[in-house]
């Protein structure tokens, strides 16, 4: 029986398996980073684990470490998560070996469904259809190529002239390798409007092996899903029973205990479906199948990891359950990854939603590691039910501080396309309107602008220190030009301009427009500001970060109309922070993992000049015009603040003085 | 006389400072843009913390003279890095910024208000120097100028001058004697001499970038502190040695809870007398300036001595939350017994050393045997002596009528009050026209009749018109205004806010109260 668990992992996989294991009366221990050790997940544990260092490689992926300080702590089993160890054989078999429970399939399972190469000769052999092609030909294009290890999108290329193969299968295998250990890469063709449809099994170990439902993940963005669902919408009931078939079929000569997912390509139009992989562990997207059918999936796993039996009952899907991945990245800037602080975050709770969260308000998101805030799970009677709530809750969460892919989830929510029916997996990308700032987005800033004028008016007239205490804002007896207050709008290219005349009663005016400001008042952490804009009428709700440094201040503005990030334009730059035209700088953290010029090389418009590795993917940096290298600010390995110059440029014109 | 009406008045005003704001009009502007720079008030925005108040004072300087309203500089109040201070700004665009006789009355009247508040003092200089057409009416007193800056600076009220063209000559003397100095780079140019005078008097041919530009004053002079990149540049380097002033006021603010006042400050335009025969009651001008009834200020007017000497209101509020006594003139006279209960109030408010508001719609004193045998000029010399001696900041509205002895008994212009403002209906004179030009009528007559010359009533009809309309001329608040009578002219509306700066300016200064009077004849 297992009596005190220990979750190798962190953030909301660790607080998701606390939860079923305090239920059931099992006591915790958490392992964190030194990055992490401020995570709502770490103070839920009875006991902790506190690994110095940062990277995965010191913390999160060291066997020895984990082991010897969870045995330290008294845990009698190991619950992996999902990602770091959860499908490495050799950890598996280091619990086992350690004398603890290892929560999961048998480690020479993990081995086999392990390796996607021979994964594939499995489910060929069991009669599962598999993709695969060894010599491709034109007549194969577009490939995919794959990292064997891989999971999670990292190490995948898609390829559209054979002539680009060799590198992608160069670059795969250098980023697979890196990633996980093993730069074993394959090809298989690329259906390019396919659905990914997976289904979940559970096994007790001794040969009963169920299918607990199905479940579809078919919106993705570089090949990382964002929005999943249950069931799998669309699908007719002779292809889910094929599907179910084939991973029972799959599944049951591997000896499997606990929970794993059978991954499926799915062609609508053919009605046909692939193997793609299986995984070996509690997938991410698993509260959706909880909410259909009311199963505790680690409770599943912690029942067949102490040797229990099945068969459980699994009820019929129930209403429909859609899961969105709440990053911190922008979507319309290929999914780069942000960080920094997170000063708010609240994502409002109610009835049918299920808020699974790393992170909390005030903490800091780190480029250590996955950038998902939390999982945000919403249940209802229908798809389109379940969509509209989920985007209801995702549009009123307040998320401040660093920049998210919330507006491009409520975008896909509320898209027709969505709505219509099953996405595929080039769903995004045929979408791009659902990435970029919408014309929406433009009208928000400006009504946020404009309230956060507002905002700051009432605040410095009260919180002035004193000095001209009480008076109202921006006065002037003899008037010779508006107040002008510039913000710059986070995540949008322009600035945008506020120009205001001082009210008498303390409040603002638009010097041409009519602006009424119809009551300002205190509200949670900010101010609820309502005003009247040319007769219309709008509120929202602002929060003025009191701790930035002054005329860098961040506003954040939430309201009906959506949520913007304000950040006050300085209006003075001091001439020696100017940056030299024709620098490169990086445009998130990371580290510099190939340098490829020096200084005063000649470059050429487009070309390489280093990769930049954040977030366990690479990023090329290359010259922006024709030039000569001025100057290299970076070294091989070292790590990069996001901002930082990387190589100056300097190209015909010169660089700008 | 067509009626004029507050509104019209109010236009008229605002007409008076946007052609102070136009300084040297579009064309100069334009010059002076096209050179890449700034104006005065642009800088000055650029200056002061953002969404911060800018009190100026004396725009109207020079109004009614042969020179541009606002006498080619501007001056005011303002918060630079949450501290206030004095800003000294030349406008360029009005004859290079040339210092002309209004222009000095304006700058001494600022470098007064530095002292009496304890401001420190940024200038932002560009100007030509003297306007040499009228060197004989500013070159002695001008010398003032400098003395007050290096005085400034032994009272350690710090002084700043940012050049951003010009300072030639005696303008060289402004960051001469200054604690810190900014120049701005290929723009500025201070030296004694310019090159053509150069060349006058030695015979040396100088070019001006090595007799006085930026780089040479930074590097070789040592004259320039800081060198700046460009004018934004400058003033940020600026706001940067003000915020290592690390300046405290001595008087820390009201921590009060406070309420804008009980009734809308908007009807002060209807209370304000254009027809400065009629009394009103100065209660109603307390209930839109001063806290309206807060959780701290239960009441928000006491009145002192409410049955005794009527004429006169006097009694406690706050203003912003902080404490003030307030004097008003209830029915235009002042008899023995407001002049006493005036006397009294004063030396109460010197007792809690509270601020004084003073407003003014008076007529003076009253006249008549009666009076004059019940001491009316000894009780009005005692109220004069109080309010002289008095040591609690003082500040002055003129509401109406501000005449006679009752201007100088209400705290005028002569008594030194912080701050003095007139709201655009006021006058002020010796006395009203009408009983000016009579009396004038009366004294004629009277001297006639002593030479048993026959009286010329066409005459004295004609010369009554004329004194009316002279004196009427003279007491209006633009032409005291730019002869810098007041410190400016201002919106009845605003009268709450002007008064709120000033107080919160007051308090660069510690205050106790008078202990000492003159001697009173009770």
């Amino acid at each position: 029986m297992i009596t005190r668990l220990l979750v190798a992992n962190r953030g909301e996989i660790a607080s998701r398996v606390f939860r079923t294991a305090r239920r059931l009366g099992v006591q915790t221990v958490a392992v964190c980073s030194g990055a992490d050790a401020d995570l709502g997940y770490v103070a839920e544990a009875d006991f902790v684990v506190r690994l110095p260092g940062a990277t995965p490689a010191e913390t999160y992926l060291d066997v020895d470490a984990l082991l010897t300080w969870g045995e330290h702590q008294g845990a009698d089993a190991v619950h992996p998560g999902y990602g770091f160890l959860a499908e490495d054989a050799g950890f598996a078999r280091a619990v086992e070996a350690a004398g603890l429970t290892w929560v999961g399939p048998p480690p020479a399972t993990i081995d086999l469904m392990g390796s996607k190469v021979a994964a594939k000769r499995h489910a060929t052999s069991v009669g599962v259809p598999v993709l695969s092609v060894t010599d491709p030909t034109e007549a194969d294009l577009p490939l995919l190529v794959k990292a064997s290890a891989g999971g999670g999108g990292r190490g995948m290329r898609v390829v559209r002239d054979l002539a680009d193969l060799p590198e992608a299968l160069d670059g795969a295998a250098a980023e697979a390798a890196a990633a996980f250990g093993s730069g074993e890469v394959f090809v298989e063709p690329y259906v390019e409007r396919g659905r990914h449809v997976e289904v979940q099994v559970w096994a007790d170990g001794h040969g009963a092996v169920q299918v607990l439902g199905d479940r579809d993940c078919s919106v993705q963005r570089r090949h990382q899903k964002v929005v999943e669902e249950a069931p799998a919408p669309d699908l007719p009931d002779a292809v889910r029973a094929a599907m179910h078939a084939a991973a029972l079929a799959l599944t049951e000569p591997l000896g499997y205990r606990g929970v794993g997912t059978v991954e499926l390509l799915y062609d609508a139009d053919a009605e046909r479906f692939w193997f793609l992989e299986m995984n070996t562990r509690l997938q991410v997207e698993h509260p959706v199948t909880e909410a259909v059918t009311g199963l505790d999936l680690v409770e599943l796993q912690l029942v067949a990891a102490e040797g229990g039996t099945g068969p459980v009952e699994v009820p019929a899907p129930s209403g429909h359950a859609i899961e969105v991945r709440l990053y911190a990245e922008e979507p319309h800037h290929d999914h780069r990854p942000t960080t920094g602080r997170l000063v708010t975050f609240e994502v409002p709770r109610e009835a049918g939603v299920r808020v699974d969260a790393t992170y909390a308000a005030g903490d800091d998101v780190t480029p250590y590691y996955d950038g998902m805030l939390a999982k945000v799970v919403a249940h209802g009677p229908t798809r389109t039910a379940a969509a509209r709530s989920l985007a209801g809750v995702l549009r009123r969460a307040r998320i401040h501080g660093v920049a998210t892919n919330r507006d491009q989830l409520v975008a896909v929510l509320t898209s027709e396309a969505f709505l219509a029916g099953a996405p595929t997996t080039a769903f995004l990308g045929e979408h791009p309107e659902l990435s970029g700032p919408s014309r929406a987005d433009r009208v928000a800033a400006s009504f946020a602008a404009t309230h956060a004028v507002v905002a700051e008016a009432v605040e410095r007239r009260r919180d002035r220190h004193g000095v001209q205490h009480r008076v109202p804002p921006g006065w002037r007896n003899v008037r010779a030009a508006p107040q002008v207050t510039r913000w710059e709008v986070v995540g949008q290219e322009h600035p945008h301009e506020v120009a205001w005349v001082p009210a008498r009663g303390g409040g603002i005016e638009h010097p041409s427009a009519d602006l009424t400001v119809a009551g300002v008042r205190r509200a949670d952490d900010g101010w609820r500001v309502d005003l009247t804009w040319e007769g219309v009428a709008s509120w929202a709700q602002v929060v003025l970060d009191p701790a930035a440094l002054p005329g860098h201040r961040d506003v954040f503005v939430d309201g009906p109309l959506g949520s913007v990030h304000l950040r006050e334009v300085p209006r003075f730059t001091d001439p020696a922070d100017a940056v030299a035209s024709g620098s490169l700088t990086a445009s998130m953290p990371g580290t510099v993992v190939r340098l490829d010029v020096a200084v005063g090389d000649t470059v050429t418009a487009g070309q390489p000049l280093l990769v930049l590795e954040a977030m366990k993917m690479q990023h090329t940096v290359s010259a922006p015009a024709d030039g000569v290298v001025a100057s290299v600010a970076v070294q091989q390995g070292v790590q990069v603040a996001a901002g930082e110059v990387l190589v100056v440029v300097e190209t015909d014109e010169g660089p700008d003085r | 006389m067509s009626e004029t009406t507050i509104h019209d008045q109010l236009d008229a005003l605002a007409a008076e400072h946007a052609k102070a704001v136009a300084g040297g009009g579009e064309k100069y502007v334009g010059r002076h843009r096209a050179r890449g720079r700034l104006t005065a008030r642009e800088r000055i925005e650029l200056l002061v913390d953002e969404g911060s108040a800018f009190l100026e004072l004396s725009p109207l300087a020079g109004w009614g003279s042969d020179y541009t309203v606002g006498a080619s500089v501007v001056t005011g109040i303002g918060v630079v890095e949450g501290t206030e201070c004095l800003v000294v700004a030349n406008d360029p665009t009005v004859k290079g910024g040339a210092t002309n006789p209004f222009t000095l009355k304006k700058l001494l009247r600022a470098h007064e208000v530095a002292e009496r508040n304890g401001l420190p003092t940024i200038s932002l200089v560009e100007s030509a120097g003297a306007d040499l057409p009228t060197q004989k009416e500013i070159f002695s007193p001008g010398g003032r100028i400098f003395r007050d800056l290096t005085r400034a600076s032994a009272r350690r009220e710090p002084t700043l001058a940012v050049v951003f063209g010009n300072a030639t000559a005696g303008g060289a003397y402004v960051p001469g004697m200054s604690d810190h100095t900014v120049m701005v780079r290929g723009a500025a140019q201070v030296f004694l001499g310019g090159p053509p005078l150069v060349r006058m008097a030695t015979g040396e041919e100088a070019e001006e970038e090595s007799l006085g530009g930026a780089e040479m004053h930074a590097r070789v002079s040592g004259l320039a502190d800081h060198l700046a990149a460009d004018e934004h540049d400058a003033i940020r380097i600026a706001r940067r040695v003000v915020a290592r002033w690390e300046r405290h006021k001595p008087v820390a603010p009201p921590t009060y809870d406070w309420a804008e006042p009980d009734a809308d400050p908007e009807e002060l335009l209807e209370l304000a007398p254009t027809d400065l025969t009629e009394p009103f009651d100065p209660r109603e001008v307390v209930a839109r300036v001063c806290d309206g009834v807060s959780v701290d200020n239960p009441v928000a007017f006491d009145e002192f001595k409410p049955l005794y000497g009527t004429s006169l209101v006097c009694g406690w509020a706050r203003l912003h939350g902080r404490p003030v006594g307030v004097l008003a003139n209830a029915q235009g006279v002042l008899f023995s017994e407001e002049a006493q209960k005036a006397t009294q109030f004063v030396q109460l408010a010197n007792a809690s050393g509270t601020p004084l508001l003073f407003w003014h719609h008076t007529t003076g004193f009253m006249v008549g045997t009666d009076y004059e045998q019940g001491g009316i000029v000894k009780h009005g010399a005692m109220m004069i002596n109080a309010i002289s001696n008095s040591t609690v900041p003082h500040f002055t509205v003129l509401m109406g009528a501000s005449y006679g002895a009752g201007n100088y008994a209400m705290n005028g212009r002569a008594y030194d009050p912080r701050f003095l403002f007139a709201w655009p209906n006021a006058k002020s004179a010796v006395m009203g026209p009408k009983q000016l030009a009579g009396v004038l009528s009366i004294v004629s007559r009277a001297a006639a009749e002593a030479k048993g010359a026959p009286y010329d009533e066409e005459g004295d009809a004609g010369m009554r018109a004329m004194v009316e309309q002279m004196v009427e001329e003279q007491s209006l608040p633009f032409v005291l205004s730019g002869l810098l009578y007041d410190d400016g002219v201002i919106d009845p509306r605003d009268t709450r806010t002007v008064l709120g700066i000033c107080l919160s300016v007051a308090e660069n200064t510690a205050w106790t109260g008078a202990t000492a009077y003159g001697v009173f004849r009770p």
